[in-house]
């Protein structure tokens, strides 16, 4: 805490509001606003602060800018969609609308730099002006001078101004190919177990104590932590699946010390959260609701990405599987799945030298239409539909993005398609239509 | 007649507070340690954010005479010339331009002469771009006013001819400085660069231009006709400081002027410097960054970070400051984001080294990793990491979201997502460092890690 307090030039009342405000960071705070220095003073042109997700990047700017009262503007790169509305944030939030409107329709940074001296000749800075951009990696896919002109703004508009880029991609991957002004760079580690801990139990429920409140927090974190360890999504979990937990004690089944007994009710919960929350299959409110309706039907849970709402005309089904065949299979082992009288062919008998790996590794590969229907025709005996209504069905595969075409450049006229579904999901569609697939298959053999 | 207000160049550089200040107290004063060390911050800052022009220029005499020796033949005899000025990042190409302009300034025969354009490649990206911005510093926007154009080269003439207007025979002379050079030959046709050189040349009116880069290989990026009109005058900024020369600069760079309002507080403060320089370990560690690099910025960095650390409660620099600054300079920032992976992504990452390993450098995709992973959880018969497909799937995107991995050029998007070819851009000893760092790592995934195969 002492890191934060001992900074001349700021308000000390406002310092320990800031302090408070971010805890398990002092550390990092302490050091910006060392390395901003005093207001008046001159900072370094540019800083880059990495880190990863939710590790406080953001929150951190944002509590120094509002609690000090410094002069800044925050310009999210994702919002932005054109630099000019960049240049505009900016313009916006250092001289007013007046300034902003001076520049011109779609401007380039040549306008923006002129705009900025020209009004900062008429009300220069007191104190160091800040331009905060956050997910700045994404400012290398924009115009390749912007991010270089950044760096070195304080240089080109000759005033006090930092530019402090906030990113989750390290600064070696910005670097442009002949250099730029090198930033300073500055690590927000990731908060250890404990800090999120501490983080976390910070958001305790009023009706209930810290303590009960913060053996929650530990449940949770030994379920999720080895899988995620981003603050803004156990936050999320946490307040999702506290009523739950708590659902025992409200039933006065146990008492809020007993943690064994409420850790033995909520651990399945938490992994079946794991499961759906956290991959987004369902989103919050589902999840809610599904809790309250959990026993009836336990088994709908699972897998409610969209492809599992696929409802395919039984031909397609088959077309789908020939496909899957033909993805995976080599075409030269053809004639052992699908010729009838094949004799006894061992896996060995075609098994090259150098084929270790397995097609499920490799991914699909392309096959042509010919090969298709070969298969087609042979998984599907008897009832088989005229032709024409095949090749429909087959565009509308590919529609559902369940068939990729694959296009090569030397053979127009001969298209070339991949099978885009999985293992699991294809065995679905087979148990439909009561076809062991497995047994077709090479790598199963 | 046109009024001709020479460009702002100095205007940036901060006033000379510290010195206004000197004056108007009295020869010895004394100040309190917090006005002492406010004073400190305000003036190294400015140096170390280079805000200001040093007085001197250290170790580029000869380059200096040279370039101030050409460029007043353009302001007082208006010959026409042309000159690079070439170095690498932050070696102080900029500053001599601007320390010669300086100091040409103060010659009277050139103060009312000798008009500026600054053009940057970072900003005039483009010959329209630029063209506006000569324009508007030549003060002609309301000469030029809707007059249409024929070409690029009309246009300049026009600009040039334009400056001669008034009671005078032959027009000023005008200084082109083209800062971040190289990029303005990446403009279509070179238009600007052709006709530059052009009128520099063929003496249509007297100019001077300065290009300024960090390309040495500036030359080849000029097209034939560009190239045959330029002077191949070349200034280079290559540094062959020794490391005693580099100590001596570290000491000259940290050390307060003798305008310093507080005499005795500028003068321990100087001495302090000097025992810092001379201890052992900060030796060791400025031995490292002079292998590193020698030019000013990135040692402006460094003495940043210690400078940061100076307070009123410590007010002096410290071996411990030094060593702590340059940890940070040096600080793998790659190996810091590995720090904060999860368990499962810390997995595949192993997975993939191994991957790496087996197949020579291949590209892989989720599936083999993942593979390559359940082969590890089998073998230990580990249950703890057993995770679903699309919970594996979900870590791997994060890894890809950091760049730790990267698809393959051209391997399409028509791919599904677990069959998509990637690269590992971490190379072996990242990883096994990461490991080792990692907290409370768990030992059979250690050992994994460091087993041959996988
Ligand atoms: N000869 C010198 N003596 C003292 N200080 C110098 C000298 N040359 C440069 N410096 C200092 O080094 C810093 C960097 O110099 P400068 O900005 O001119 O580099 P540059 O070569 O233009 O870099 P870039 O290629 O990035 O534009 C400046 O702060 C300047 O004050
Ligand atoms: N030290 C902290 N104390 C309290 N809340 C924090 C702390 N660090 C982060 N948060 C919270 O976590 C969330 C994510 O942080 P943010 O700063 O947006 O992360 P990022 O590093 O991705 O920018 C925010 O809602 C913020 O309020
Ligand atoms: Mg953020
Ligand atoms: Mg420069």
């Amino acid at each position: 805490m002492t890191a934060l307090l001992q900074h001349p030039g700021y308000d000390e009342e406002r310092l320990k509001g800031v302090a408070e405000k971010l805890p398990c960071r002092e550390v990092q705070a302490g050091m910006l606003l060392s390395l901003m220095g005093q207001p008046h003073q001159y900072s370094y042109p540019s800083i880059f602060i990495y880190g990863h997700r939710a590790s406080g990047k953001s929150h951190v700017m944002h509590v120094l800018m509002k609690e000090l009262e410094l002069s800044h503007a925050t310009v999210s790169c994702v919002e932005c969609v054109s630099i000019a509305l960049l240049f505009e944030q900016v313009l916006l939030s250092f001289f007013g609308c007046d300034a902003a409107s001076l520049l011109p329709r779609s401007p380039s940074l040549s306008d923006f730099v002129r705009v900025y001296r020209q009004q900062c000749s008429q009300s220069p800075a007191k104190q160091t002006r800040y331009i905060v951009m956050e997910k700045a990696e994404l400012l290398r896919d924009t115009d390749a001078s912007l991010l270089s002109a950044l760096l070195r703004l304080q240089e080109l508009v000759e005033d006090n101004v930092t530019v402090i880029l906030l990113s989750e991609i390290a600064w070696d991957k910005f670097r442009p190919n002949t250099g730029c002004f090198e930033p300073l760079l500055l690590h927000f580690p990731d908060y250890s177990k404990s800090e999120l801990q501490q983080i976390l139990s910070q958001n305790v429920h009023p009706s209930y104590s810290a303590g009960f409140y913060s053996a929650y927090i530990n449940i949770l974190l030994g379920v999720f932590y080895s899988v995620c360890r981003d603050l803004r999504e156990l936050r999320h979990l946490a307040a999702l699946n506290f009523s739950k937990f708590c659902e025992p004690l409200a039933e006065g089944k146990v008492k809020e010390t007993d943690t064994h007994k409420l850790w033995k009710h909520i651990e399945p919960h938490l992994k079946k959260a794991m499961q759906t929350v956290y991959l987004r299959e369902v989103s919050s409110l589902q999840w809610e609701q599904m809790q309250q309706m959990e026993e009836e039907e336990a088994g709908a849970l699972r897998g409610l990405s969209a492809h599992t709402h696929v409802e395919l005309p039984y031909y397609s089904k088959f077309l789908l599987i020939a496909a899957y065949l033909a993805s995976y299979n080599p075409a030269r082992t053809d004639k052992r799945f699908f010729l009838k009288h094949h004799g006894k062919i061992r896996k060995t008998n075609f098994l090259k030298k150098n084929e270790k790996t397995s097609n499920h590794l490799l991914g699909p590969k392309p096959f042509p239409l010919d090969r298709l229907l070969a298969i087609f025709y042979s998984v599907v005996d008897s009832r088989v539909a005229p032709t024409a209504s095949i090749f429909s069905q087959i565009s509308s595969l590919v529609t559902l993005q369940l068939l990729a075409q694959v296009s090569h450049d030397d053979q127009l006229d001969a298209p070339k398609y991949k099978c885009a579904v999985s293992l699991d999901f294809i065995c679905a569609i087979a148990r439909t239509v009561n076809f062991d697939i497995v047994k077709y298959l090479y790598d199963f053999l | 007649m046109l009024k001709l207000t020479c460009f702002p160049t100095f205007s940036h550089f901060a006033v000379d507070s510290h010195i206004i200040m000197s004056k108007r107290k009295a020869r010895d004063a004394h100040l309190p340690v917090g006005e002492c060390i406010k004073q400190v911050q305000q003036i190294l800052r400015e140096r170390f954010c280079e805000r200001r022009l040093p007085d001197r220029l250290e170790g580029v005499e000869a380059q200096y005479k040279h370039l101030l020796e050409l460029l007043r033949r353009t302001a007082i005899h208006g010959e026409s010339n042309s000159v690079l000025i070439v170095g690498p990042r932050g070696a102080g190409k900029t500053t001599l331009l601007q320390c010669v302009l300086r100091d040409l300034q103060k010659e009277e025969k050139v103060q009312k002469n000798l008009l500026q354009v600054h053009l940057n490649g970072l900003l005039q990206t483009d010959d329209r771009i630029a063209l506006k911005e000569i324009t508007r510093q030549l003060h002609l926007e309301n000469v030029v006013g809707d007059k249409v154009f024929g070409s690029f080269a009309e246009n300049l003439a026009f600009l040039l001819e334009a400056l001669k207007k008034g009671n005078r025979s032959s027009s000023c002379p005008v200084l082109f400085v083209l800062d971040e050079f190289d990029l303005f030959a990446h403009h279509k046709n070179q238009t600007l660069l052709y006709n530059l050189f052009d009128v520099s040349q063929s003496a249509q009116a007297p100019i001077a231009v300065v290009g300024v880069t960090c390309r040495l290989d500036v030359l080849e990026l000029l097209e034939k006709r560009v190239k045959s009109r330029f002077s191949h005058r070349q200034i280079h900024l290559l540094s062959s400081l020794n490391f005693t020369q580099y100590l001596e600069r570290v000491w000259t760079q940290l050390s307060l002027p003798d305008s310093f309002p507080d005499k005795k507080f500028a003068q321990e403060w100087n001495a302090g410097v000097k025992t810092l320089c001379e201890d052992k370990s900060v030796e060791e560690v400025l031995q490292r960054h002079f292998n590193s690099s020698k030019d000013f910025r990135s040692l402006h960095m460094l003495l940043m970070l210690c400078l940061s650390r100076v307070s009123v409660a410590k007010p002096t620099i410290k071996p411990a400051d030094l060593l702590e600054a340059s940890r940070m300079c040096f600080a793998d920032t790659t190996a810091n984001m590995l720090h904060g992976l999860s368990i499962l992504e810390l997995c595949l990452v192993i997975a993939m080294k191994h991957l790496n390993d087996v197949y020579e450098g291949e590209p892989f995709n989720l599936q083999m990793v993942h593979n390559e992973f359940k082969k590890f959880l089998h073998r230990k018969s580990n249950s703890m990491y057993n995770f679903e497909q699309p919970v594996v799937m979900k870590a791997f995107e994060h890894l890809q979201q950091l760049e730790l991995i990267r698809p393959v050029d051209g391997s399409s998007a028509k791919v599904q997502r677990e069959y998509q070819l990637m690269r590992l851009t971490l190379d072996h000893s990242q990883i096994m460092e990461a490991l080792q760092k990692y907290p409370q790592c768990p030992t059979d995934i250690k050992q994994w890690a460091m087993s041959a195969f996988g």
